[in-house]
């Protein structure tokens, strides 16, 4: 009995050693390997040449998700080119929302004529490395030096109702200054989003 | 004598299925401060959110159940969806009030009601004005978690 309390105790001790805490402005990002919807495996390495990456917690179900689509491919659009592409990363358990599994994620990806990753985190890990808690939830990574740095942390811009009536774009105006070489003014915002279903524990 | 008899059963009939209010932040800020002897429950959800309409019968059996308990449900849904909300609100017979939250612009607000939300729904902040306890969690509840926590904002410190 004792030792089964010792044995609990240490997992438990394990577990919350090994779970790192979310990344905060300024923190070091972690490589991350995770499979695209074209079926090869995407990692943050593969970005070593690019000056920073956007990295979005998305998904296919989530009706915030649907009103920012077309913002999220034109961030991509704008920002790919100026050395800031987008990674689209989707947590959802498929087993808590089936319209994102992986098939569901590819027919998304299709349909929608995505031309940046669109990766299944099906561990979970990097959206809780990340800290991410909702959709759509963004990172902008600054590339220093080949590693890649938390500069800002939110949402894209103040309307997810309606893209014609934003009158701050936070993800735009953090990149733009980046890439000006300023420092990100607002560098954390939040907003109302589904949760990330997380897997039974 | 019929006309009479409908317009009585019409008249019950719309005094039992409220109409859900609009509000800005400053009214549920104003809700959140004001002193009470209630246990003020505010819970965050959409009809939308499936987590969120899962646990909505929670809260209106604790109010039925525990008279010291004050539930608020704040409505996320857009302004435009009020005629879908308050339809949601009379099929699913919800008695515990309503209100929703027409404040777009996310950012100015959230760090009021708890600076360790990130946006997540659902969320619900259990506030016990008497004594000043408070409790914030944005994940889904059950019925279990909901006594204790009830319980927890009511013990005094």
């Amino acid at each position: 009995m004792k030792f089964k309390i010792l044995l609990t105790l240490l997992v438990c001790a394990t577990l919350i050693a090994a779970a790192p805490a979310a990344y905060d402005l300024g923190d070091t990002v972690s490589d991350f390997k995770l499979k695209n919807v074209d079926g090869k495996m995407v990692s943050l390495d593969d970005y070593k040449s690019s000056k920073g990456v956007i990295v979005i917690f998305d998904c296919n179900t989530c009706p915030y998700s649907r009103a920012y689509n077309d913002r999220i491919i034109q961030l991509n659009k704008k920002y790919g080119p100026k050395g800031f592409p987008v990674i689209a990363i989707n947590a959802n358990s498929p087993d808590l929302s089936p319209g994102d599994s992986f098939n569901e994620m590819v027919s998304q990806a299709k349909k929608n004529g995505y031309d940046f990753p669109y990766l299944v985190d099906e561990t979970q890990n990097v959206a809780r490395s990340f800290g991410a808690t909702n959709t759509p939830h963004v990172f902008v990574l600054q590339n220093d030096n080949a590693s890649f740095k938390v500069a800002y942390i939110g949402t894209i811009d103040n309307n997810a109702r309606d893209a014609s009536s934003v009158t701050r774009k936070y993800v735009e105006d953090a990149v733009d200054q980046l890439l000006s070489n300023k420092e990100v003014t607002k560098s954390k915002t939040k907003a109302i989003g589904c949760g990330i279903k997380w897997k039974e524990s | 004598m019929w006309r009479v008899f409908v317009c009585l059963v019409f008249a019950v009939t719309s005094a039992t299925a409220q109409k859900v209010e609009v509000i800005k932040f400053d009214r549920l800020e104003e809700l959140m401060t004001t002193q009470s002897d209630k246990i003020q429950v505010i819970n965050f959800w959409a009809t939308w959110c499936g987590p969120c309409i899962q646990e909505l019968p929670y809260f209106q059996n604790l109010e039925v159940q525990d008279p010291s308990v004050k539930v608020t449900l704040v409505n996320l849904d857009y302004a435009d969806k009020l005629k879908k909300v308050n339809s949601f609100v009379s099929k699913n017979k919800i008695t515990s009030r309503v209100l929703l939250l027409d404040d777009i612009d996310y950012d100015a607000w959230i760090d009021r009601v708890d600076p360790s939300w990130g946006g997540a729904i659902p969320a619900t902040l259990f506030i016990n004005t008497a004594s000043g306890q408070r409790k914030f969690v944005d994940r889904p509840l059950t019925g279990a978690e909901l006594e204790t926590l009830i319980k927890s904002v009511k013990s005094t410190k």
